[in-house]
């Protein structure tokens, strides 16, 4: 027994720490991407990392029963905000995302992340295992997932979409359906690409490339990508040193502090910098997915896996997006980024696989 | 494999755990794998093309701003100068720095009191610009205008004010055709060379004359301004600035006072004068007047004035030294008699003129109707007999005439620093039949032997014709003072036989002839010349019988070309001269070819005398060519219903001023022809 009190002592403090290291070096590069000032961004951030590390601990103490009980009541509750704003939308005559409290704006879209992992996840909970390799384990999911992602592909936020259906579909091959199903699905995808593209109009056509490969116009949708390649590329090994980068402080990189943050810390941090922080979100993965793998309870290790790599999705499509790799979609990089909306849906993922790490811990203290 | 066949029938819950575990442990693996993969890629993005993009980001960053060279100086041979460089205010305007086009536009267009045309095509290049390169407002601004802008410029993002460089030319419309004029560089100069210079305001390059042709000498190097700019356009800091180099310094053989006389002392008339040195073939002066004022031209001329100088019978568009090909008339005798020594014909031989001869059976006639009796050389060359040269050169036939013409210059084409020019002809038997399938016929001589028919010759023809006469050199006309000049050869001719011309032309001028009104104002220099006239419009039968109609009754397009070549002293030749008016008609004295030629050449012995001449006819005139040009202008402005410039008194004045040229263009109605040869 040492003398810090034992619910303290019982934090996962190796994931806390790890998280606010990658968040404090978050601060620090919004505040040179501020041209070196705290203010509006780094101390906005930092208060709000606080506050959401403080939920995602509190989080961190519910029971995985309650969270497996509450699954599908939220993804209702969220599928009807996306309905919701959709209808406000319409009436307002545009596009629409939010959802006005009055206090604060609401973005369902986000809250489905996290949500139809848990809501896939609890499908294939309560499936009986002999369902497993029969149509009905599959059309019930495909519905969860298909419902949501198509009201968020019309808003139209496709970065969010991909990451409903990657996080649903993700659940599903975690689930154990067949190995066929999911490579079958690939190489037919693969296959009618081509064929429906040559259907296209030649307008559509030359669309769909510039979206797919937005360098080939330079001055329209590939200014974002150019000048975040060229900020990483400048960056070079070392980088241009804290305060220093160019494209950044004098506007050259278009939302360099909200989803090319990561543009701005390569230029002045390098790929050095870069490793860093990919490695530091590396052992966070790695971190989720032990506590999937050591979980016994099926709900809780499959949702464990799915938050954790959803979490990951947002890393991967972000950074493939500033390296050029993905076309621009707006998905901001988890604790860097700028941005309420996206560290609380992090937060709320953090939170529950440390709930899920919680209860494992304690049933085995239970039972040992 | 071997769990995977029970595993397809039934699924148990231990199965479905340990394929939990595989599939999540793969999971984790692809996301390692892809961790790995963005790594690489960005390892690949910062160290493999890092340079690329650190060179992409400098560019980014430094904004780099020509500066355009100064333009050499033209300077005469004397090291005065013909063209140089004024400090220049002028205000442009970046695109993307702009934040209110309107609202900026209309007020500097206030503060300017630009035209409305200039604030169209102000809005036009603006739509069409984009980035940084600027969009010109305006040039040659006062120091006001420059400074009311300067003051105000935090409330107008986008506007620059620098100062530069314009192009000046003391001599003014004097040295238009000589020297050419700068301009910006047109979009096809630019698709041919996409030199970014091209584009840079206040870079201007050579538009004509020497200008054009010297262009490569004059442009210098430019400089450089190396800026840290923000994606707006803000400018953070200034990094470097790299001075530009001028050009370099063109020296002409031309005399710049005796070039602003000669254009000054063509006055009303469309003309031109050129003084050739008879030592070396030094061009001392080129004039083509009317000309355009290339200070104006430089600037940008509006299409008012382009109109008004197109519109304008006098040409002064034209370049009429190089490219105004005239019959050279009277003034090919001195040539021709030069022919019939050498083919032996004695100075003394006369022929009786009656006042017109019978060839086949045509009858032509001497000017003078009533005949001059019996002329020998030097009478005919002196009164102009145009009897004794049909009669002569019948004797000797055309070949004989057509070799001399040739070793004097007339249908060669010149090495000249000009980018086009047109060049004479001379007519012989085998040309003719080359250029028409026609045989030579007896009249084909009679006529070239007066410098009419098929004969043609350019001012600059002229007058090496002159210097050739003068010097009985080979000379060719060199317009570079640098440039090494070979001694001429000689053009073959017997010195005696030369002399005896030479006091032929004398005798025009100092010995009664038909170029009496040219004798020099200057004592002790005498001057030896000859006149010519080349009708530009055929004679009709009617007025073979009943007379030939009076130039001064003609309309402009119709008169007489009057002609005068020459050279002084006539005894030592220094200065060889040739004068070509359109149209002249002789009908003005004072305007006359043989006069303008005659003072030309009298600034070169006694500036201080010829130009108090000049000062005294110009007052008669309405003033100096530019005085002139911007009365016309004024009347032309008032004529087309726009709004002047000028208060009220200066309109006057400029009314009054055309009215003088008017009434001295119509003194020209109630004149006499005197001197028709």
């Amino acid at each position: 027994m040492s003398i810090v009190p034992a619910p303290i002592s019982a934090l996962p403090w190796r994931v806390i720490g790890l998280l606010t290291a990658i968040a404090f070096f978050g601060c620090v590069v919004l505040y040179s991407s501020a041209g070196g000032s705290i203010t509006p961004w780094a101390i906005n951030q930092a208060v709000r990392f606080a506050i959401f590390m403080a939920m995602a601990l509190t989080i961190a103490r519910i029971p995985v029963q309650l969270m497996s009980t509450l699954a599908f009541p939220a993804y209702i509750a969220v599928l009807v905000s996306l309905v919701l704003v959709e209808l406000i939308g319409g009436v307002a005559g545009g596009s629409q995302r939010w959802i006005n409290l009055g206090f604060m704006q609401l973005q369902p879209s986000e809250f489905m992340k996290p949500v139809i992992v848990l809501a896939v996840a609890q499908f294939y909970a309560r499936l009986p295992v002999g369902e497993l390799r029969r149509w009905s384990a599959i059309w019930p999911a495909l519905v969860l997932i298909g419902l949501p992602w198509a009201l968020v592909l019309v808003q139209p936020d496709l970065g969010t979409a991909t990451m409903i259906l990657a996080g649903g579909v993700t659940v599903m091959f975690l689930a154990g359906l067949p190995l066929r199903l999911f490579i079958g699905t690939g190489i037919a995808g693969a296959a009618i690409i081509p064929v429906a593209f040559s259907f296209l109009h030649e307008y559509q056509q030359k669309r769909v490339l510039i979206f797919m490969d937005p360098e080939s116009d330079p001055l329209g949708a590939g200014y974002h990508i150019s000048q975040s390649k060229i900020a990483i590329g400048s960056g070079g090994i070392f980088g241009k040193g804290f305060l220093n980068g160019t494209q950044s402080h004098l506007d050259y990189l278009p939302e360099g502090h909200t989803d090319f943050v990561f543009a701005t810390m390569a230029e002045e941090w390098g790929l050095v910098g870069g490793i860093c922080l990919i490695a530091a979100f590396m052992l966070v993965f790695r971190w989720g997915i032990r506590v999937a793998l050591r979980t016994e309870d099926k709900f809780a290790r499959l949702a464990a896996a799915g938050l954790t790599t959803t979490i990951f999705f947002y890393l991967a499509i972000n950074l493939m997006m500033v390296m050029g790799l993905a076309p621009v979609v707006g998905i901001p990089l988890p604790f860097m980024s700028y941005g309420g909306s996206s560290m609380l849906t992090v937060m709320l993922c953090i939170g529950m696989i440390m709930a899920i790490d919680r209860s494992r811990r304690q049933t085995r203290s239970n039972w040992g | 494999m071997k769990f995977q066949k029970p595993t397809r029938k039934t699924v148990t819950e231990a199965s479905q755990s340990f394929s939990f575990t595989r599939r999540a442990m793969v999971l984790g693996g692809i996301q390692g794998g892809i961790g790995l993969l963005l790594a690489t890629r960005m390892a690949w993005i910062s160290v493999a093309e890092n340079e690329k993009y650190q060179l992409l980001s400098e560019s980014n960053r430094v904004n780099l701003t020509l500066i355009p060279p100064r333009r050499g100086w033209i300077i005469d041979r004397h090291g005065r100068p013909l063209a140089n460089n004024r400090t220049d205010f002028r205000v442009d305007i970046i695109p993307d720095r702009l934040r209110d086009p309107r609202g900026t536009v209309a007020t500097l267009a206030r503060l300017l009191d630009l035209p409305a045309d200039e604030v169209e095509r102000i809005e036009g290049d603006l739509g069409k610009a984009h980035g940084f390169q600027p969009v010109q407002v305006a040039e040659s601004l006062t120091y006001d205008q420059f400074a009311a802008i300067s003051v105000r410029l935090p409330e107008m993002p986008g506007v620059a004010p620098t100062q530069g460089f314009s192009r000046f030319y003391p001599g003014g419309a004097t040295v238009g055709h000589l020297l050419g004029y700068v301009g910006t560089a047109s979009a096809k100069d630019y698709e041919e060379n996409k030199n970014p210079l091209l584009i840079t305001p206040g870079y201007k390059l050579g538009k004509d004359g020497l200008e054009k042709s010297f262009d490569r000498q004059l442009t210098g190097k430019p400089g450089a301004k190396r800026v840290e700019v923000t994606a707006r356009g803000k400018v953070v800091r200034e990094l470097t600035t790299r001075p530009d180099e001028p050009g370099h310094t063109v020296q002409l053989t031309i005399d710049a006072g005796l070039q602003e006389y000669a254009g000054r002392r063509l006055a009303t008339q469309s003309g031109s004068v050129v003084v050739i040195d008879c030592k070396n073939g030094d061009v001392l002066a080129m004039a083509s007047m009317p000309s355009f004022d290339p200070n104006s031209f430089s600037d940008g001329i509006s299409q008012l004035e382009w109109d008004m100088l197109s519109q304008d019978d006098h040409v002064p568009l034209r370049n009429k030294t190089l490219k105004g090909l005239y019959p050279p008339g009277s003034t090919v005798k001195p040539m021709v008699a030069l022919a019939l020594l050498e083919t032996g014909i004695s100075p003394n031989d006369s022929v009786n003129c009656s006042g017109a001869i019978r060839v086949g059976n045509t009858l032509f006639h001497c000017h003078k109707r009533r005949g001059h009796g019996s002329v020998n050389m030097e009478r005919a060359i002196a009164q102009s007999c145009d009897i004794y040269f049909y009669q002569m050169a019948q004797r000797v036939g055309m070949d004989v005439i057509a070799d001399m013409a040739r070793r004097l210059g007339m249908g060669q084409k010149f090495e000249m620093p000009f980018p086009s020019q047109s060049y004479g002809t001379v007519p012989d038997p085998a040309w003719k039949l080359k250029k028409y399938k026609e045989k030579w016929q007896v009249y084909d001589t009679v006529n070239a032997t007066i410098g009419q028919g098929y004969m043609l010759i350019n001012p600059i023809q002229m007058a090496v014709m002159a210097a050739r006469l003068a010097s009985g050199k080979m000379l060719t006309p060199h317009f570079i003072m640098d440039k090494k000049r070979p001694d001429a050869p000689s053009i073959q001719v017997r010195p005696d036989h030369l002399t005896i011309i030479h006091e032929a032309m004398s005798a025009v001028v100092n010995g009664g002839g038909t170029g009496g009104a040219a004798r020099m104002q200057v004592p002790d220099v005498l001057l030896a010349g000859k006149t010519g006239t080349a009708q530009v419009r055929r004679i009709t039968m009617a007025e073979r019988a009943g007379g030939v109609r009076r130039d001064a009754s003609l309309p402009f397009k119709l008169r007489d070309h009057s002609l005068f070549q020459g050279f002084a002293p006539y005894d030592n030749p220094r200065y060889a001269v040739a004068c070509i008016l359109e149209h002249g008609g002789h009908l003005i004295r004072a305007q006359d070819a043989g006069p303008i030629a005659s003072d030309t050449l009298s600034f070169l012995f006694d500036p201080k005398k010829a130009m108090e001449k000049l000062e005294t006819l110009e007052a008669e005139w309405g003033g100096t060519p530019t005085q002139r040009m911007a009365a016309q202008m004024a009347a032309f402005r008032a004529s087309k219903g726009l709004e002047t410039t000028l208060t009220p008194e200066e309109m006057d004045a400029a009314n009054a001023t055309v009215a003088t040229v008017a009434n001295v263009m119509a003194q020209t109605d109630n004149a006499a022809a005197e001197q028709p040869d």
